[in-house]
C-alpha cells in the first residue's frame, strides 16, 4: 500500500513539473504583500504573451514554453528561495521585478550561469557585458532614465535650463538613490540647481517634502519611487497645486495605479517609458483571438493595456525574441541557458522585427554586444490624460547622454570588478 | 517677521495636523489595550480592512470574486450597483462589528488567562489573516477612497496668512476634517466611557477584569464591543489614511506611526493618544525642517522613535499612562 501510495505522489510529481523538452521561462512574481498593484500587472503580461505564443506559434522553434511562477511578495529571501526552487528546472532566464531581488541574484546567476534580464532596473553598470556576463539590462537603465528626463526638461525649456532647479523626490533607499550621480554630473553640464528630497519608505507621509517644494519653488519635480510613495507624492503634488506637466517620474512612477486615486488633478502628469502604452497593437488582437477570448488570460484578466502589463508583454517579447536568437546561432530548438546568454548577447531589436511582432513603433530599436548589455538608452516620456484615464506617448524615444553616463558605467563596473576579483573580458 | 519663523510656524500647523492622524490610528491600540491588555499588532490591518470593505461596498463589487471565477468558471465581479458613501460606511460599520465578534469567539475567548505575550502573537496571526483575507475578499489593486472629503489647499486660510505675513499657509482641507472627526470622536468616546451604562461597564473591565464578572458584566460583550469600537476607530482611520494615498495593502504600515505616539502618550490613555500624536507630529515636523536637510533628510521615521524614547526615560508609563505599582 505504501508503495503504491509513494508511485502515485511520483508520478504526480512526474507529471506537475515541466517537460525536459520544454523551454522554461520562470516568473518570480509578486501578486500579494504591498507591491502586489505593481507585481500583478507585470505577471500577468508575461505569462499572456508566452500562453500567446504557445497557441498561435507552437511555441518556439517547436517548443512549448512553461512559465512556473513562484510568489516573491517582493520580499528578498523570498525572491532568493524562488530562484534556488526553479533553477534546477532548466530555467533560461531571470527577470525579477525587484532591484533588491536583483542584487542578490547577480552573484548566483553568475556562478550558476543563468542569465538574467533587469530591464529599467536593477544594478545599472551591469550594462558593462565584460564585467557581468551573466547580467543583461536593455534598453534602458536607472541612469538612461535620469538623463532622458533632463533631455526632455531642456527640450521644454528651449535648449538652456541654466539657472534652473529641479529637485529629486526620491525613495530613501538604494533603488531611489541611483539617479543622484547622474543628475549631479548633469547639473555640472547643463547648469541647473539640484535639490534632493528623500522620502522613507514606506512613503505614507510626505508632508515635509512637499512643504519644502512649495516654498522652494523649483522649476521641476523628477521623482524615483515605488509603491505607496508614488500615490501620495502625486496627490500632494495636487493638494499644493505643482504643475503636473512640470513632474515627471521614473517608470516605476508612471502606472495607472499611481494617477488614479488622485483623480483629476493628476492630469498632465509625465512619466518616463522605454515602451510604448495603450493596447492599440495588433498583437492584442492575437492575444484576444488565441488568450483572452479561449479563457487562458492569466491572473483576473483585468490587467491588459495598461503600463506594466505592456511592460510584462515586453519583457517576455525580448527573452522570447533572444531564444530565438540563440535556437538561430545554435542550430538546435532546445536551448541551454548558456546558448540563452549568447541568443541576449546577439539580440537586435528592429522597428522592422517588431512590426512582424505585432508592435509597431512599441520599443526603441537597439543591439546587444558584449560590452554593451544595456542597449543603446532610449527612453520616451509619457503623459497622463485623467479624462480619457490613459497614458499617452508625447515623445519620440531619446537616447541618454552617452557622454555623461559610458564613464559613469566604466568607473562603477570597474570598481565591481576589483571587489570580486573578476577580470573583465569579452571572447 | 522673519522667513524662517514663518516657513517654521507653517510647519507646526502641518504637524499638528498630521498628528491628529497619527493619533487616529493610536486610539485604536488604546481601546483594545485598555479594555483587555491585549497589544493589537493587527490594528493597521484592520483599518486596511475596513477601508477595502467600505469601497468595495461603495463600488458594488462582488466579495471574493477571483476566488468564485476561479473555481466556478464564472465572470461576475460588480453587482452594478453603486451604494451611497453614508449606507457604506453604515454597512462597513456591521462588516465590522461581525469581525470583532468573530476574533473574540474564534481567538481570544480560548485564550483567556493567557501570557500578554500569547496575546500579543494571536494578534500577529489575526494581522496576516487579515492583510490574506482582505486580498482575497477584494483584490489587490489600488483604490480610490472617495466619500466625498473636500482635499487640497485651504484657500482660505492661504489667503488670510497671505494677507498677514506676505506668505499663504498651505492647510490641506482633508487634515481640517481629520482633526474635527478626530474631536468628534474623541469627545464621543469620553461621554461613552463616562455616561453610559456599557462604558461604565468597560472601565470597570479595564479596572478589573474579575470584580467586574462578580457584579455581572458579561466579558465577552464587553471585548466584543471594545473590538467594535477599535474597529470603528480603524474605519475612520482607513477614510482618512485611504484618502490621503488611495486604499491599498501599505495602509497598514500606518500602525507603524502609532507606535511612538503610544509610547509618548501612554497605552491606556485616550486623551494620551491624542496628545501623544500632536507631540509627535510636530517634533518629527520641525526637526526635518530644521535639521533635517543638515544631515540627509528623511528623518522623520526615526525622529519620531527617539522623541518617544526621550519622553520614555522620565516618564516610562508614557504621559498619561497610569503608573503601576506592584508590591510583593
Amino acid at each position: 500500500m505504501k508503495m503504491k501510495l509513494i508511485a502515485t505522489a511520483l508520478a504526480a510529481v512526474v507529471t506537475a513539473a515541466p517537460a525536459m523538452a520544454e523551454l522554461v521561462f520562470p516568473s518570480l512574481s509578486y501578486r500579494t504583500g504591498p507591491y502586489a498593484a505593481g507585481g500583478i500587472p507585470f505577471a500577468d503580461g508575461y505569462a499572456d504573451y508566452f500562453t500567446l505564443l504557445n497557441e498561435r506559434d507552437g511555441g518556439i522553434g517547436g517548443e512549448k514554453l512553461e512559465v512556473p511562477e513562484c510568489e516573491t511578495a517582493y520580499n528578498t529571501e523570498k525572491g532568493v528561495e524562488c530562484y534556488e526552487s526553479t533553477k534546477d528546472l532548466g530555467s533560461l532566464v531571470y527577470q525579477p521585478l525587484s532591484t533588491g531581488i536583483t542584487y542578490q541574484l547577480i552573484p548566483k546567476v553568475t556562478a550558476d550561469g543563468i542569465p538574467m534580464l533587469t530591464s529599467g532596473l536593477g544594478r545599472t553598470s551591469a550594462k558593462n557585458g565584460a564585467v557581468f556576463p551573466w547580467v543583461f539590462n536593455f534598453p534602458a537603465n536607472y541612469w538612461d532614465g535620469a538623463s532622458v528626463a533632463v533631455k526632455h526638461i531642456l527640450d521644454q525649456e528651449g535648449g538652456d535650463i541654466s539657472g534652473k532647479t529641479i529637485a529629486l523626490v526620491y525613495h530613501n533607499s538604494a533603488y531611489g538613490k541611483e539617479p543622484i550621480r547622474t543628475l549631479e554630473e548633469l547639473a555640472k553640464k547643463h547648469g541647473y540647481d539640484l535639490t534632493l528630497l528623500p522620502v522613507d519608505h514606506p512613503g505614507q507621509e510626505q508632508k515635509s517634502q512637499w512643504l519644502q517644494v512649495r516654498r522652494e519653488k523649483p522649476d521641476y519635480v523628477i521623482m524615483w519611487g515605488w509603491g505607496v510613495m508614488n500615490q501620495v507624492a502625486i496627490q500632494e503634488a495636487v493638494n499644493i497645486r505643482f504643475p503636473m506637466d512640470k513632474f515627471i517620474g521614473i517608470w516605476w512612477s508612471g502606472s495607472e495605479n499611481d494617477v488614479k486615486p488622485a483623480g483629476e488633478g493628476a492630469h498632465g502628469y509625465k512619466a518616463l517609458t522605454f515602451h510604448n502604452l495603450g493596447d492599440d497593437y495588433p498583437l492584442y488582437d492575437d492575444l484576444k483571438t488565441h488568450v483572452f477570448d479561449k479563457g487562458l488570460a492569466a491572473g483576473a484578466g483585468d490587467q491588459h493595456g495598461t503600463a506594466i502589463y505592456n511592460r510584462g508583454l515586453y519583457a517576455a517579447m525580448l527573452v522570447a525574441e533572444a531564444a530565438k536568437t540563440a535556437q538561430e546561432i545554435h542550430g538546435t530548438s532546445q536551448i541551454t541557458p548558456a546558448m540563452m546568454r549568447d541568443g541576449m548577447e546577439a539580440l537586435e531589436m528592429t522597428e522592422e522585427k517588431m512590426v512582424a511582432l505585432g508592435l509597431p513603433k512599441f520599443g526603441p530599436e537597439f543591439t546587444v554586444s558584449c560590452e554593451n548589455h544595456g542597449g543603446n538608452g532610449f527612453a520616451a516620456i509619457g503623459q497622463w490624460d485623467a479624462s480619457a484615464g490613459e497614458w499617452k506617448l508625447i515623445t519620440d524615444y531619446m537616447q541618454s547622454d552617452q557622454e555623461i553616463i559610458q564613464p559613469l558605467i566604466e568607473a562603477d563596473s570597474m570598481a565591481y570588478a576589483e571587489e570580486s576579483n573578476i577580470t573583465p573580458a569579452c571572447n | 517677521m522673519p522667513e524662517q519663523l514663518i516657513w517654521g510656524t507653517e510647519v507646526v500647523l502641518n504637524g499638528l495636523m498630521a498628528g491628529v492622524l497619527y493619533a487616529l490610528v493610536a486610539l485604536g491600540f488604546v481601546l483594545i489595550y485598555k479594555a483587555s491588555g491585549i497589544f493589537n499588532y493587527a490594528q493597521g490591518v484592520m483599518a486596511l480592512f475596513a477601508a477595502l470593505t467600505l469601497v468595495g461596498i461603495m463600488e458594488g463589487q462582488v466579495p471574493f470574486s477571483h476566488l468564485i471565477n476561479a473555481v466556478f468558471g464564472t465572470e461576475v465581479h460588480h453587482f452594478g450597483w453603486h451604494v451611497p458613501a453614508l449606507l457604506a460606511i453604515l454597512l462597513t460599520m456591521v462588516v465590522m462589528v461581525v469581525l470583532a465578534w468573530a476574533v473574540n469567539t474564534l481567538i481570544f475567548r480560548h485564550l483567556v488567562n493567557q501570557e500578554p505575550i500569547i496575546l500579543f502573537m494571536a494578534t500577529i496571526g489575526l494581522a496576516y489573516f487579515l492583510e490574506g483575507f482582505g486580498d482575497i475578499m477584494w483584490g489587490s489593486d489600488i483604490k480610490k477612497m472617495d466619500v466625498g472629503l473636500p482635499q487640497g489647499i485651504n484657500l482660505a486660510i492661504d489667503d488670510f496668512t497671505f494677507n498677514i505675513f506676505d506668505y499663504g499657509f498651505f492647510i490641506d482641507n482633508l487634515d481640517l476634517v481629520a482633526t474635527a472627526i478626530a474631536a468628534a470622536l474623541v469627545f464621543s468616546l469620553i461621554v461613552f466611557a463616562q455616561y453610559t451604562k456599557q462604558g461604565r461597564a468597560m472601565r470597570a473591565v479595564a479596572d478589573d477584569h474579575q470584580a467586574a464578572l462578580s457584579v455581572g458584566i458579561s466579558l465577552n460583550f464587553i471585548w466584543v464591543m471594545v473590538w467594535s469600537l477599535a474597529g470603528f476607530v480603524a474605519l475612520v482611520a482607513g477614510i482618512m489614511w485611504g484618502t490621503k494615498s488611495g486604499v491599498q495593502f501599505s495602509l497598514s504600515l500606518i500602525a507603524l506611526k502609532a507606535l511612538p505616539v503610544l509610547m509618548l502618550g501612554g497605552f491606556t490613555s485616550i486623551p494620551g493618544a491624542i496628545v501623544g500624536g500632536l507631540l509627535i507630529g510636530v517634533g518629527e515636523k520641525l526637526f526635518e525642517f530644521a535639521i533635517g536637510s543638515m544631515i540627509g533628510g528623511a528623518t522623520e521615521n526615526w525622529f519620531a522613535y527617539v522623541l518617544a524614547l526621550l519622553f520614555l526615560v522620565f516618564r516610562p508609563q508614557g504621559l498619561f499612562g497610569e503608573k503601576i505599582i506592584e508590591r510583593v
